[in-house]
């Protein structure tokens, strides 16, 4: 059988985090009640003007940096021509040759490997309103609703290069890029309010060919999940189609997440006739490169500078730090743990973060930004076991503890009324410890024939008598230099 | 088809012409076929009649060759113009700027052709 290769490039539409829409000023904040935010521009009235919203053309900009792009001195917008009813100009605001960003790259991490994934261009446009075809009501009979709040929300639309071959890279990359522009403070993220909507060209071709096969587009794909099973899907379908003697046309198709299948939309033949051209309601946009410099400087350190430095400070694996930098206030929140609880401490800092407050988190289903414990109280508790004060299992006792008792509490403080301390003490357990020997003589026993379970047994006694808090590698020491 | 209503002020010889202008090197003889006319007027969503594109190809082709006439300029190394003023567009501050919605709504919707439970009501499309 032939050997296939996947090609895939990807458009992806993210809501830029603005109060104002990109051309009017209606709010953009999700869920309000149908057409409470579509204003005279918004529902296209006569004689209205768009205006351009400043911050959509900054978060253009910061996106532009982030990725290394080339900022256009000058940009155009242009009218992208087609009818549908919620659309109601006729045409969407885009830009066609003059994008704002041109270029870059998104470095991604596939599994083990990084791969750089270079970028064509990033444009603003705006999106257009919803149409509602179900639940209308009597009266609405035979009708489509149209919504036209969401008419005129700003959008970056970010295009790659066809340089992803596996619907595993295709994620990584839109992870990547998911991180990216929450890290930067461009999107809210939010996937189910469709604040992040993926596009997927894929196509495929012989193994060692170097031009490409036909490609067909899936639309709209909000959540990662989504993007893998319609690329694979969609692979496996190419494959079939062309082993069974058949041939790929060009078409849009959409992904059916219930059935797991995509199809092809009913295709218009003028479907992408859109005749773009300048749009003369708007003058050209100057970005001046003060503008541009000093969006530079408001720009955050980067996640992939975040992770080599975190590898560099505090000797953690590329994998730990890719994990500490999936989001901006997770790196964050690490990093004030790794102050609190001294540098030294850094990899135990990690382990704390990512093993018991992610489980933690996951559980109670909250974001780091709504963490019950506060960096400066997981790094206090850092600091007492790193310096032997408490066990590890006395400090999960601790952590939970901290978690429910609000912001005000410190592990010292609990550690201090509840009397956990580690008894380290040579003297103390001394004592402890013959009284025991002279109570299992029986075990002593078992344990000079031979048998280690015994010991293991003794050390538990020991654990017991003092209630958890006996220093269990101390208490080892002690017992095996009374019965040598 | 009809001619397509409410969708604006937006002038649909705007889109026709504009575009038409915009894309002059699709059109390698600098002349239109009635054909084209027609297309590009379904694409606009215009309805127009044999003589009525006849008239407009007519129209067309004067415009073309006064461009053709234009294109006899040298224009190496001149950067194209995306407006006629030498201006740049100017921003507006993040800011929302609309307050009573439900009273503009209400205005909108009551000149809308047809309006339900705060939704534009359009004949029925379904993908």
């Amino acid at each position: 059988m032939k050997q296939w290769e996947v090609v895939i490039g990807i458009e992806t539409h993210v809501q830029l985090s603005t109060r104002a829409k990109i051309f009017s000023g209606s709010s953009t904040a999700f869920g309000a009640a149908p057409n409470l935010q579509a204003n005279a521009v918004d529902i296209a009235l006569p004689g209205v003007l768009p205006v351009l919203n400043r911050r959509a053309v900054e978060c253009a900009i910061r996106f532009g940096l982030a990725v290394d792009g080339e900022i256009a001195a000058k940009s155009v917008f242009a009218r992208k021509n087609y009818f549908y009813p919620d659309l109601p100009k006729g045409y969407q605001i885009s830009q066609y040759e003059l994008p704002v960003v041109r270029g870059g790259r998104l470095p991604v991490q596939v599994g083990e490997r990084e791969k750089m994934i270079a970028l064509t261009r990033a444009h603003l446009e705006e999106d257009a309103g919803k149409s509602l075809h179900e639940g209308l009501g009597q009266a609405a009979q035979g009708r489509s609703g149209i919504d036209l709040n969401r008419a005129g929300t700003p959008l970056l639309e970010i295009v790659t290069e066809p340089d992803m071959r596996s619907a595993a890279e295709a994620v990584a990359y839109a992870r990547a890029l998911h991180a990216l522009v929450r890290w930067i403070g461009i999107c809210d993220g939010n996937m189910q309010e469709g604040s992040f909507r993926c596009d997927a060209n894929v196509s495929i071709r012989p193994a060692g060919e170097t031009l490409f096969g036909t490609r067909r587009e899936i639309k709209n794909l909000n959540s990662f999940r989504f993007l893998q099973q319609a690329i694979d899907y969609e692979v496996r379908w190419q494959i079939a189609t062309i082993e069974d003697g058949g041939s790929i046309e060009q078409a849009t198709v959409l992904f059916d997440a219930d059935s797991g299948e995509t199809r092809a939309m009913r295709s218009k033949e003028d479907a992408h006739d859109y005749r773009y051209f300048p749009d003369p309601d708007l003058l050209p946009l100057v970005i001046d490169r003060q503008w541009v410099a000093q969006a530079r400087a408001e720009l955050p350190e980067l996640p992939a500078a975040r992770r080599e430095r975190l590898m560099a400070d505090s000797g953690l694996s590329a994998y730990d730090a890719s994990i500490l930098t999936a989001s901006l206030d997770l790196a964050n929140y690490y990093e004030a743990t790794v102050t609190a609880a001294g540098k030294e401490n850094a990899k135990i800092c990690a382990n704390w973060v990512m093993v018991d407050l992610a489980a933690r988190l996951h559980r109670e289903d909250r974001d780091i930004g709504e963490s019950p414990i506060s960096a400066a109280q997981l790094g206090g508790l850092i600091a007492r076991i790193a310096d032997g004060t408490i066990s590890t299992s006395m400090a999960r006792k601790v952590f939970d503890e901290l978690c429910s008792g609000g912001q005000a509490s410190s592990a010292d403080a609990i550690i201090a009324s509840q009397g956990l301390q580690q008894i380290s003490d040579s003297g103390a357990l001394t004592a402890l410890i013959d009284e025991l020997l002279a109570a299992n003589p029986g075990m002593v026993a078992e344990f000079r024939s031979g048998r280690e379970k015994a010991f293991n047994a003794l050390v538990g006694q020991v654990m017991k008598a003092t209630r958890g808090q006996a220093n269990p590698q101390r208490v080892s020491e002690l017992l095996r230099q009374k019965l040598a | 088809m009809a001619p397509s209503r409410g969708c604006g002020g937006k002038n649909f010889y705007d889109t026709l012409y504009g575009s038409l202008v915009y894309h002059l090197s699709d059109f390698v003889t600098m002349s239109l076929t009635l054909e084209q006319v027609h297309r590009i007027a379904h694409l606009a969503r215009i309805e127009v009649d044999e003589a009525e594109a006849r008239r407009t190809l007519g129209q067309l082709n004067e415009i073309f060759s006064l461009i053709e006439t234009m294109q006899a300029v040298d224009t190496q190394g001149v950067e194209p113009m995306a407006h006629a003023q030498e201006l740049a567009q100017r921003l507006r501050p993040d800011c929302v700027t609309e307050n009573d919605q439900l009273a503009l709504r209400a205005a909108f919707q009551a000149i809308a052709p047809e309006a339900e439970a705060g939704l534009y009501l359009v004949p029925k499309v379904i993908e």
